[in-house]
C-alpha cells in the first residue's frame, strides 16, 4: 500500500516566524542591557584609565577601549539606554497623534479632512534630519528635544495610512451596525475605529523605527544628541572615526550595535507585517 | 477511442488535511465513470478540497494521501508540473465559483477563450478563431463576433458563467468539474446555467462532477448524489431516490429549502448531536 | 395605519463624485406585524431602498414615514426612531466588529442609551435565540456563521425596535442553517409581533417567511403579491 504526501510548503511559514523569533530575541536582550547595564557591564563606562588608552580587543576588553581607555564593552551596554529611551519617546509622540489625525480625517471628512491632510502633507515634505538638527540647535541638545525633532517629522505616515484604512473601514457592514445603533463620534472613532486600524500602525511603526535609530545616531554623531561624557553610539562613531584607520574598534562596536538595534526592529516589522498579510489572506 | 472500462476517477482512501489537526477530508472512497455525479455538502463538508485535489489545485499547505487518486489512468499523487498541465484542460476541466475572479481583466474575452487551444491543441489561426466563435454561441452568447472584442468587466454574472464554461470546454475535455458554478449567479440564471451544463455535457459524451450545497438543484440535473459532512461522505444515492432518502443528514437538507408550500411551517433542522452519533 | 409609508421615493447612489439613481418613483404600505419582502436580481435596487428605510443613505426623496415618525431627506436618525428602526445585515463574518467581545458590541448601544439591567438582558436574548450564555463573551471569530447572525439579531431586538428590516440575512449560510434562522425569525416575529420587511434574491425565501411582496426591477416595481 503506497501512501503519498504533497510537499508542505510551509517554508514561508517557518521564515515569518524566524524572522520574529530573532527579532523578539534581539529586542530582549538590548532591553534587558539598558535595564541591567550597572550589573552586566565589566567596567564604569566613564571611568577614565588613560594607561589603556585604545587597546585592540582582548580578555580583559572584549571590545577594546577609547581614546580615553574606557572600556568599549561597558560603553555599547551603557549605550542601549539612550537609544531605547528615545525610541520609547518617538513611539509615544508619532504614533497616537498620527492616528488621531487619520482616523479623524477619514471619519469626518469634508473640510475637516481637507485642513488636516495639507497639515500632514506639509510636515511629510519636511526633511527629517535637517529639521531635527535645526530644532536641536535651538533647543539644545538633550534626549528629549532629539526625540521631538524626530517626531514632528515622523507621524504623518501614521496619519496617511489611518485614513485610508478608516475611509475604506465606512463602507463596511460592521460600521454600518454600529451606526444603526446610534453609535458616532468618539466612541466610534476610538472605540471601533481606532482598534482595526491599530494592526498595520504597529507594523509601520516597527518598519520606521530601523531608520529613526540611523537617524538618532546621525545626530549623535553631529555632536546634536546626548552630550558627553555620557555613552551613545552616534557620538562613541564619531569619536571612533578619528582613529578609524589604526583603531578600528572604537568605531567598529558602536557601529555594529546601530547596525544590530536597526535590525531588530526591521525583522520585528518584516515579521509582524507576514502575519497581518496571512490573517488578512485567509 | 479506446474502450476504456475503469471508471474515469478513481479515489481510495483519500485524506487531506492540514499537518496539526483534523483531516479536513477523512479517508473517502468513490468512483465516478461518465456520468454526472453531485457532490453535496455544506461549509467544512471538504467537497471544494475533493475537487481541488482532482484538479491538482490544493493550497500548497495541505497534505493529501491516499491508496489510490487516478483521473484517465493517471497517478495524480505522482504527477510533474507539466504533467498537470496537459491532463488539466485536455482532459479535465473545471468550473468555478465566481467568474469575476477566475477570468483575467485584462485580456479580452476572444483571447481567454482561445487560450487553452493554444495550450493543447495544434490548430490553425482559422480554425482556433472558428473554434473559439463556435463553442461561444455552443454556451448560449449571442453576437459572438462583438463578444469577442470586449473584457470580462462588461459581462454581467450569467455571461461570466458562459465564457468560463466556454474556456474549459473548448479543447473538448473528457470530464467537467464544476464547483459550485451558480452560487455566486442570481436565483433567475441558475437553473439556466446548470441546464446548460448538463447539455453540452451530454451532446460531448462527458462525465461531470458538480459540487453543490443544494440538493434540490442537483437532483434535477444530475444521475447520482454524494452527500458528504465534515470531511466524509455519508450517503450515496441515485438522484431520483433523493425525496425517499433514508439517512437523516439527506432527508433534512432535501426538506430543508423554504418554499411557498412551507410557508407558515417550521423548516426541518439538523440535529448536529444524534448527527455525530449516527454511523 | 401602516407601520411603514414609502411614497415616491427616489434614491441615489455615490458612484465617484456623481450620484447614480438606483430606485425609482418607489411607493408602498407595510402594516403592522407584516412580514413584508423585496425580492429582484442584484442591482434591481432593493437593499439601496432597505438601506434608505435603515437612515444609513442620505440620497433619497420622496416621503417616508417610519412607525409613525415623518422622516426628512438627508437627516439621520435620531432619539426614538433610531431604536425604531433596527438592520440585521447580510455577512455574518462582516457585521460585528471583530475585536470586540459580543458583550460588549450588545452592551454598547444599551449603555448609552443608560438602559438598566443590560447583563440580564443580553442574557436573556441569548436564549431567546436558542444560544448558550456561555458564548456572550467570546469574539465573533470563535462562532460559526449561524451562531453570529443569531447574534446579529439579538443585536437587532435589543433596542426593542417596531421595524426590523432583513438585508438577505441567509444568503450567506448553509441550508441546513438557513432553515434555523428562518424558524427562529418566525418564532420571533410571531411572539414579539414585529413588523420586518425582508430583501432576497431567493423568491423561495420570500414566498416562506412573506405575507406580501413586491418585485423590483431596475430600481421600480414590477409586480405585487
Amino acid at each position: 500500500m503506497t501512501e503519498t504526501s504533497l510537499p508542505l510548503r510551509a517554508v514561508r511559514r517557518d521564515k515569518r516566524r524566524w524572522l520574529l523569533i530573532i527579532g523578539y530575541s534581539l529586542l530582549g536582550l538590548l532591553i534587558a542591557m539598558a535595564l541591567f547595564a550597572p550589573w552586566v557591564s565589566p567596567y564604569d563606562p566613564n571611568a577614565q584609565v588613560m594607561a589603556d588608552r585604545l587597546l585592540p580587543p582582548d580578555s580583559h576588553h572584549w571590545f577594546g577601549t577609547d581614546g580615553f581607555g574606557r572600556d568599549l564593552l561597558s560603553r555599547v551596554i551603557y549605550g542601549t539606554r539612550p537609544t531605547l529611551l528615545l525610541v520609547v519617546f518617538i513611539l509615544l509622540l508619532t504614533v497616537p497623534v498620527g492616528m488621531t489625525v487619520g482616523i479623524a480625517a477619514g471619519y469626518l471628512g469634508g473640510w475637516v479632512e481637507r485642513i488636516l491632510m495639507r497639515i500632514t502633507d506639509i510636515f511629510l515634505s519636511l526633511p527629517s534630519l535637517v529639521i531635527a538638527l535645526a530644532m536641536v540647535a535651538v533647543l539644545g541638545p538633550s534626549i528629549l528635544n532629539g526625540a521631538l525633532a524626530l517626531a514632528l517629522t515622523s507621524w504623518p505616515p501614521f496619519a496617511r495610512q489611518a485614513r485610508a484604512e478608516t475611509q475604506q473601514l465606512r463602507r463596511s457592514d460592521y460600521l454600518a451596525a454600529a451606526k444603526m445603533q446610534g453609535i458616532k463620534g468618539l466612541p466610534l472613532m476610538f472605540g471601533h475605529l481606532l482598534p482595526l486600524c491599530l494592526p498595520s500602525a504597529v507594523v509601520r511603526a516597527a518598519l520606521s523605527l530601523g531608520g529613526i535609530i540611523l537617524s538618532a545616531a546621525g545626530l549623535g554623531f553631529l555632536g546634536m544628541g546626548v552630550q558627553p561624557p555620557t555613552a551613545e553610539w552616534g557620538s562613541m562613531v564619531a569619536e571612533g572615526g578619528k582613529v578609524i584607520f589604526d583603531q578600528w574598534w572604537v568605531a567598529a562596536a558602536p557601529g555594529g550595535a546601530i547596525l544590530l538595534a536597526s535590525l531588530t526592529f526591521n525583522f520585528i516589522g518584516d515579521g509582524l507585517r507576514d502575519r497581518l498579510d496571512s490573517r488578512n489572506d485567509s | 477511442m479506446t474502450a476504456n472500462t475503469s471508471p474515469f476517477i478513481i479515489a481510495d482512501r483519500l485524506t487531506i488535511g492540514l499537518p496539526e489537526g483534523r483531516p479536513l477530508v477523512d479517508g473517502i472512497s468513490f468512483e465516478i465513470g461518465k456520468e454526472r455525479v453531485a457532490l453535496v455538502g455544506e461549509s467544512g463538508s471538504g467537497k471544494s478540497l475533493t475537487a481541488r485535489s482532482l484538479m491538482g489545485l490544493l493550497a500548497p499547505s495541505l497534505s493529501l494521501n491516499a491508496s489510490q487518486l487516478s483521473l484517465a489512468g493517471n497517478d495524480l499523487r505522482h504527477l510533474k508540473p507539466s504533467q498537470w498541465q496537459s491532463l488539466r484542460g485536455g482532459k479535465v476541466a473545471m468550473v468555478m465559483q465566481d467568474p469575476k475572479y477566475a477570468l483575467n481583466p485584462s485580456k479580452t474575452i476572444g483571447w481567454q477563450v482561445e487560450e487553452p487551444l493554444l495550450l493543447h491543441r495544434k490548430l490553425s489561426r482559422r480554425q482556433r478563431q472558428e473554434k473559439v466563435l463556435a463553442m461561444l454561441e455552443a454556451v448560449g452568447l449571442a453576437n459572438p463576433h462583438q463578444l469577442i472584442k470586449r473584457y470580462p468587466n462588461q459581462l454581467s454574472g450569467g455571461m461570466g458563467q458562459r465564457i468560463m464554461l466556454a474556456i474549459a470546454l473548448i479543447t473538448d475535455p473528457e470530464f467537467l468539474i464544476a464547483d459550485e458554478p451558480t452560487s455566486a449567479l442570481d436565483h433567475a440564471m441558475r437553473d439556466q446555467v446548470l441546464s446548460l451544463i448538463q447539455d453540452l455535457v451530454a451532446q460531448r459524451d462527458m462525465g461531470l462532477l458538480l459540487i453543490s450545497h443544494d440538493l434540490q438543484q442537483v437532483a434535477d440535473h444530475c444521475q447520482r448524489v454524494m452527500v458528504m459532512y465534515q470531511g466524509k461522505i455519508l450517503d450515496r444515492l441515485a438522484a431520483k431516490d433523493l425525496p425517499q432518502a433514508t439517512h437523516p443528514y439527506t432527508q433534512t437538507l432535501w426538506a430543508c429549502r423554504p418554499s411557498l408550500a412551507t410557508k407558515g411551517k417550521r423548516l426541518p433542522t439538523l440535529d448536529r448531536a444524534a448527527l455525530e452519533g449516527y454511523p | 395605519m401602516s407601520t411603514i409609508r414609502l411614497d415616491n421615493l427616489n434614491v441615489s447612489h455615490p458612484q465617484g463624485y456623481q450620484l447614480r439613481q438606483v430606485v425609482q418613483d418607489v411607493s408602498l404600505r407595510v402594516e403592522p406585524g407584516e412580514c413584508f419582502g423585496l425580492v429582484g436580481p442584484s442591482g434591481c435596487g432593493k437593499s439601496s431602498l432597505l438601506w434608505v428605510m435603515a437612515g444609513l443613505n442620505p440620497h433619497w426623496s420622496g416621503d417616508m414615514v417610519l412607525a409613525g415618525t415623518h422622516v426628512q431627506p438627508g437627516s439621520t436618525f435620531t432619539g426614538q426612531l433610531r431604536r425604531d428602526v433596527q438592520m440585521v445585515f447580510q455577512d455574518p463574518y462582516a457585521s460585528l466588529h471583530p475585536r470586540h467581545r459580543l458583550r460588549r458590541t450588545l452592551a454598547e448601544p444599551l449603555k448609552r442609551l443608560g438602559v438598566e439591567n443590560i447583563d440580564d438582558r443580553i442574557a436573556q436574548g441569548f436564549q431567546q435565540v436558542g444560544l448558550a450564555s456561555t458564548l456572550i463573551d467570546r469574539y465573533p471569530h470563535q462562532l460559526s456563521g449561524g451562531q453570529r447572525q443569531r447574534v446579529a439579531i439579538v443585536r437587532a431586538l435589543l433596542l426593542e425596535p417596531k421595524i426590523v428590516l432583513l438585508d438577505e440575512p441567509t444568503s450567506a449560510l448553509d441550508m441546513s442553517v438557513q432553515a434555523e434562522i428562518l424558524n427562529l425569525l418566525n418564532q420571533l416575529k410571531a411572539e414579539q409581533q414585529l413588523t420586518m420587511v425582508l430583501v432576497s434574491h431567493d423568491p423561495d425565501v420570500i414566498d416562506h417567511m412573506c405575507d406580501r411582496s413586491v418585485t423590483m426591477q431596475a430600481g421600480r416595481i414590477t409586480h405585487l403579491s
